[in-house]
């Protein structure tokens, strides 16, 4: 009795199993082999804003390659996934989400976003053989003894010293204040902003003036750096959320000079917080300006705001790195799961940057700042806001 | 100092309206609604939806944001607080509860409204400026300002004069004798919730003109909400509003004076209150009601 209820069991399941196998379409059979991105950063709370751009520019430009038949690495194609883990802003969650990433054997991961979260990845990073790609800007982590880090954007030590020397010479500005956060990057990102103006011979009229995070009404922070008046009031490492809110308040104020940051900015953003205020704001973006976009980063653009409703500027800069894995990857089919394999190309890359009008090419870069070659080449693109939209003022190269 | 003067009357104003709805819910039901922040947040992005992106007036924004908070309010106490409340004992069961549900509304927000920082256009043009800059404000800000006092003044008569005030004013003094007058717990603790929610959704659709909205904004805000009810005194009005301009000038004058030593503003003002609350725990106005 129990062996024909069995023998029944098996040929009901034997029959499903069949059935499902006859019914699945031929191309799952075809599927091609799954290649696993990381990304750890911070997709929740105050500085979400950074890391969602982040995840949506890689989800949007994995659906594009996937939907047009996968990435081709050596004599494979894959599909690419996106693995994510928000890290809260919190150094200890960023740990333990790059641990997360080695148990699943991934090798290359992008994030995180801040300074000391990039920091203390970096020993997990380092004995599970990963690769990330941080919007971190201490400079420990891309200097030799440190391999494993590449940082993702501009450094505001290298975009500062070329916005304040043009604003110099074609604005005649002499004297800066600079205002940032209380927290580990945006300080960072002013005294190494201090350290160029000065270097320049521009005067620093103020630069101990910080607010909260969480300040929500600037008009107090702001009274005592405005009535210094200098010629450029510089957002030293302004995040997107405070920034309109800052060019209001300055303006308010009855300030008349120039404003800057180093951080890159979302036009929609500033529009709806600053409106006109913010007319002649400069801040450093990536490549979606008519001027330089290609039809690749349209593509992207409309790609993303059909995905997530709404394109976020950030996304300019932050749609790279996932390139420049894949690039690399495909230079080296070795380096799939082989990060020693990956360094040693990375000396050598130059790929076509799609992105990018005027021949640029996606080169790994760095000497110049970190004396090996641990930095992104994404264009460093001056941007001027004005009526709802960024304009290119100039355009430079790291290294 | 006289812009310094300003800016704290200015904050305080808004800082009282935030601790006004914290401090009615913690008096009715002992609950300390961690998730107060977010309905502040609700409200900011509830008007800029109707303000800004339907194009319809800003009352209309400000009172959708109200309806909108009025109602979550009273689901929430209905279905969450009443019966936690009901069947444990333990304090800490509400307070578990409140963060649950600020971080799920974190989620809601986020999923409904996005990351990034919202802004409306500027209800009122121009800048009123005295004497060449000696004190600036715009005017938009003086608006807000002024509203959220006679929201304030609106909110101290209803409580005061109307029927359901005074049954909120029993139930916040003594649960017990309130029921024995034949005040309806379960009915007037939904209404005092959705008026406490009401008060952030409102004070979050006036302040988006002036601050924007973003996601992050309702940890901060409701950290600074517990700020001015510890000063002025848990569940007590009059306490919270005293909290709320006393922190405003706190605030204003420290970001000025001490703006030369760094920022230790809140540094000061923080150490100040673990010094003040070890000398009177129970804040500046005692006990609920007064």
């Amino acid at each position: 009795m129990l062996n024909r209820r069995i023998f029944v069991q098996t040929a009901v399941v034997a029959g499903i199993a069949a059935a499902a196998s006859l019914a699945a379409p031929q191309g799952a059979w075809a599927a091609n082999e799954k290649l696993r991105i990381g990304f750890v950063g911070v997709t929740s709370g105050p500085a979400a804003a950074w890391g969602i751009s982040n995840v949506r520019s890689m989800q949007t430009r994995a659906a594009w390659i996937n939907e047009t038949g996968g990435v081709k690495i050596g004599d494979k194609t894959y599909d690419v996934e996106i693995v994510t883990f928000d890290d809260q802003k919190d150094p200890k969650r960023a740990i333990a989400g790059m641990e997360k990433m080695a148990q699943e054997r991934i090798h290359y991961v992008v994030g995180p976003n801040v300074d000391d979260g990039a920091a203390a990845v970096r020993p997990v990073a380092e004995q599970n053989n990963i690769i990330y790609f941080p919007y971190a800007f201490p400079k420990s982590l891309y200097v030799k003894p440190a391999s494993n880090a590449v940082l993702g954007m501009v450094a505001n030590y290298q975009s500062g010293p070329a916005i304040y020397k043009y604003l110099q010479d074609k604005k005649g500005v002499k004297k800066v204040a600079f205002v940032c956060a209380n927290e580990s990057d945006p300080l960072s990102q002013r005294e190494s902003g201090v350290a160029a103006a000065k270097a320049l011979g521009l005067t620093v009229v103020s630069d101990n003036i910080t607010y909260q995070v969480d300040t929500t009404d600037f008009t107090p922070v702001l009274t005592p750096v405005v009535r210094t008046q200098p010629d450029l009031l510089v957002l030293s490492g302004a995040a997107p959320a405070n920034t309109p809110q800052l060019i209001r308040a300055a303006r308010e104020l009855g300030y008349k000079g120039l404003i800057s940051a180093e951080t890159a900015q979302d036009a929609a953003v500033i529009k709806e917080g600053a409106g006109d205020l913010a007319n002649g704001f400069i801040s450093v973006g990536g490549a979606s300006t008519p001027e330089i976009a290609t039809d690749a980063m349209r593509e992207f653009v409309a790609r993303y705001t059909k995905m997530f409703g709404e394109y976020n500027d950030e996304s300019n800069t932050k749609v790279y790195a996932l390139e420049y894995i894949f690039e690399t990857l495909k230079a080296n089919p070795k380096a799939i799961d082989n990060v020693e394999e990956f360094k040693k190309t990375m000396e050598t890359l130059a790929a076509e940057n799609i992105f990018m009008k005027g021949g640029a090419k996606l080169k790994y870069v760095g000497m110049t700042s970190f004396g090996q070659k641990r930095q992104v080449s994404v264009p460093m693109v001056v941007n001027e806001y004005r009526n709802g939209k960024f304009e290119t003022l100039f355009i430079a190269e790291v290294d | 100092m006289e812009q310094i003067i300003a800016n704290g009357l200015y904050l305080g104003a808004q800082y009282a309206l935030i601790a006004l709805g914290l401090t009615l819910i913690f008096a009715l039901m002992n609950v300390l609604n961690f998730a107060h922040g977010q309905m502040y947040v609700i409200g900011g992005f509830v008007t800029y939806t109707v303000y800004a992106q339907l194009g319809l007036p800003f009352v209309v924004g400000v009172a959708a944001s109200g309806v909108t908070l009025a109602i979550i309010g009273a689901l929430v106490q209905k279905f969450l607080f009443g019966p936690v409340i009901r069947k444990s004992v333990r304090e800490e069961s509400t307070m578990l509860l409140a963060a649950g549900l600020a971080f799920l509304l974190d989620a809601v927000v986020l999923l409904l409204f996005g990351e990034k920082q919202r802004g409306v256009p500027k209800i009122v043009n121009g800048i009123f400026n005295y004497n060449d800059y000696t004190i600036v404000m715009p005017y938009d800000k003086i608006l807000v300002g002024v509203l959220a006092i006679l929201a304030i003044a609106a909110f101290i008569l209803y409580m005061q004069y109307s029927k359901t005030g005074r049954a909120m004013r029993a139930l916040a003094q003594d649960k017990v004798a309130a029921q024995l007058m034949g005040v309806d717990v379960d009915r007037y603790s939904i209404i005092g919730f959705a008026l406490g929610a009401m008060l952030a959704g409102v004070v979050g659709g006036l302040l988006v003109t002036v601050t924007g909205i973003n996601l992050g904004m309702g940890g901060p805000t409701s950290i600074k909400a517990f700020m001015m009810v510890m000063i002025g005194g848990a569940g007590v009005i009059s306490g919270a509003i005293a909290g709320g301009f006393i922190l405003g000038m706190l605030e204003s004058v420290g970001l000025t004076v001490l703006a030369a030593y760094g920022d230790i503003t809140y540094l000061v003002i923080f150490a100040s209150l673990m010094v003040f609350l070890a000398i009177r725990p129970q804040g500046l106005m005692g006990k609920p009601w007064g």
